[in-house]
Parts: structure tokens; sequence; C-alpha cells
């Protein structure tokens, strides 16, 4: 009875101490989920005179994915990527984050490019405006054009099949 | 040899700002403005510095934006405002005072009142003086009459 007191207390500490390993300080929840996507008009990495903006994307659920070359994390992603564009379920808008343009298409190039569109944020902007800290990230919009995800880090294929898809499909019905 | 010593330390001293962005300030306000917010605005990428010590490239666009925006005339709540909107309030080394951070403030004050109460509870419990039980006493009178009779 005298280390009830005690015992009790340490039990909570350990289990929140024990709670807290658990967290991945890294996962920082972002203020953008259930709000719309900012604006942005950016050229595309393929056919730099064209650009695109969100209003170009408004009526139909689609994802952002922002990559870069000199990320090692995204070429460990890609194929996870690339296996999620070719489902064809929705486009899925790559954002060339501070990348060299053409290191960035020759990137491509060499691991397969399944994206819809590339776009090319090279001065990190509308990487601040989406509140991109970490590349890659990746984000789903619905239809209306409100942001309804957002993954930090690389995706897998647990990621894809227990989060992303189905949640497109749920944006997509 | 004091002098020496000084010139020495004033040499071999270490900056303290990783900040290397040399950026034009329109007012001394301003500056002191700039040099508050990044101070005071965490790096997301390296999430123990604050933007005014860390190298990251992200730090150093926040950095321009910040300076930028105090250039057009933002206020530095208007910063700090965006910085918000798109970093979540994790951007802020100061964490705000609402609802959700209310045990952030206080939950330390709380649990030293708490522990106080305790400390002074178990004190209390301490000093309290307790009757000796009838045994005890009739004990303590064999042995004073034992001392007696052997001096």
């Amino acid at each position: 009875m005298r280390f009830a007191i005690p015992l009790g207390i340490f039990i909570l500490m350990a289990g929140l101490l024990g709670y807290g390993l658990g967290l991945d300080p890294k996962k920082v929840p972002s203020p953008l989920i259930g709000k719309p996507v900012p604006s942005f008009s950016l050229p595309i990495l393929h056919n730099p005179q064209q650009q695109m903006s969100k209003d170009d994307l408004l009526g139909e659920a689609w994802v952002l994915n922002v990559w870069a070359s000199w990320c090692v994390a995204c070429r460990a992603e890609h194929k996870y990527i690339t296996r999620l564009g070719d489902m064809k379920l929705v486009k899925v808008i790559g954002l060339n984050y501070k990348d060299d343009p053409e290191d960035a298409r020759n990137w491509l190039l060499k691991l397969g490019n399944s994206y819809t569109a590339s776009l090319m944020d090279q001065d990190g902007r509308v990487g601040i405006d989406w509140g991109v800290y970490g590349v890659p990230e990746t984000f789903i919009i619905d239809k209306e054009g409100i942001i309804q995800y957002k993954y930090i880090g690389p995706i897998n294929q647990e990621i894809l099949d227990n989060e992303i898809v189905p949640l497109l499909r749920e944006l997509m019905s | 040899m004091l002098r020496l010593l000084i010139l020495c330390f004033l040499l071999f001293s270490l900056p303290s700002h990783a900040a290397i962005e040399a950026y034009e300030f329109q007012s001394a306000q301003m500056e002191a403005d700039y040099n508050k917010l990044i101070s005071e605005l965490r790096c997301l990428v390296c999430q123990n510095q604050n933007l005014a010590d860390s190298n990251a490239e992200l730090a150093k666009d926040l950095r321009k934006q910040t300076h930028e925006m105090l250039t057009q005339g933002k206020t530095p709540d208007q910063v700090v405002q965006y910085m918000i909107d798109r970093y979540g309030d994790f951007v802020l080394y100061r964490p705000r005072l609402k609802t959700d951070t209310l045990l952030l403030w206080f939950g330390p004050f709380a649990l030293l009142v708490l522990v106080l109460w305790l400390v002074i509870r178990v004190m209390r419990k301490k000093q309290k003086l307790v009757p000796p039980t009838n045994d005890a006493l009739q004990r303590a009178q064999q042995l004073l009459s034992d001392n007696q009779e052997k001096t």
C-alpha cells in the first residue's frame, strides 16, 4: 500500500513516455487539411511554355506529389507513385520542388514517368504555400479543391493500399 | 595581457547566427522585427533550431519570405499568421495561449502546486505528535526506574 502512489505515478509516466516513443516528431499535422488548395500557376516540366493552375484541376479528385531529383527518399518512393499513376484512377500531378529542370527530366527518363504532369517550382514558393517542409510529400485533393489528406515522407505499398487508394475511391464515388 | 586576451576573444568569437544573407532594411525597427521573427519561428526541417540558426534550404527560403513580407509593409503578426497558416502552430517556439495549449502553458504550474501540496501533507503527517500508548508508557517508566536503581 505504501508503494501504491509512487508505483501509480511510475506506471503513468512510463505509459506516457512509451506512447511518446511511438510518435514521429517529423510528422507535424498540417493546418491545410480541410482547406482549399492554395492558388498557383506553374510551368509544366515537359512543356515549360505552358502553365498549369489550380483551376485546371478543379472538378475531379487529384493527387499532388512533391518530388525532386536531389531527394533520395523520392527515389525510393518513385515506384509506388508510378504504380498509383498506372492505375489511372486520378490525375497524379508532380510538384518538382526546387530542382534543376534538366536534372528533373533526366531523373524521370531514367526512373519512369507516370505523372499526368510535373510542375516546376524552382524557387520553392508554391512549396511554401503548401506547407512543404520535407520532400517527398503527398496530398490528396477532392473535386471541390479541398485538401483531404497529406502524407509526409516516402509512401510505400502499405500506405498506398490502405490509405491513398481507398480515400481516392471514396472521393471519386 | 588582458587586452591581448580580449582581442583573442573578439577575433575568434563565433557568430551566434547562421543566417548569412545580408538583407537591407528600411528602418532599424524593421530589422529588429526581422531578427525577432526569425528567432521565434521554428525551422521545420531541423526541428530544434529556429529560422535564424538553421542552414536548411527551407529556413533560407522562409527568412527570405519574412524579409520580403516586412519590406512590403506587413506587420510581424501578419508574418506569423502566414507561417501558421502553412505550417501550423508548430512553427511557433512560443505557442499561443488557446484551449489546445492550456495544458502546455499551465500544466507545469499545476504539477508544482500538486507536488507542493503532497510534500506539505507528508511533512505534516510526520510532525503530528501521537500520544504514547499505555504499553510504551509503562516500558518507559520501567526503564527509567531501572536506571535509577542502578545509580
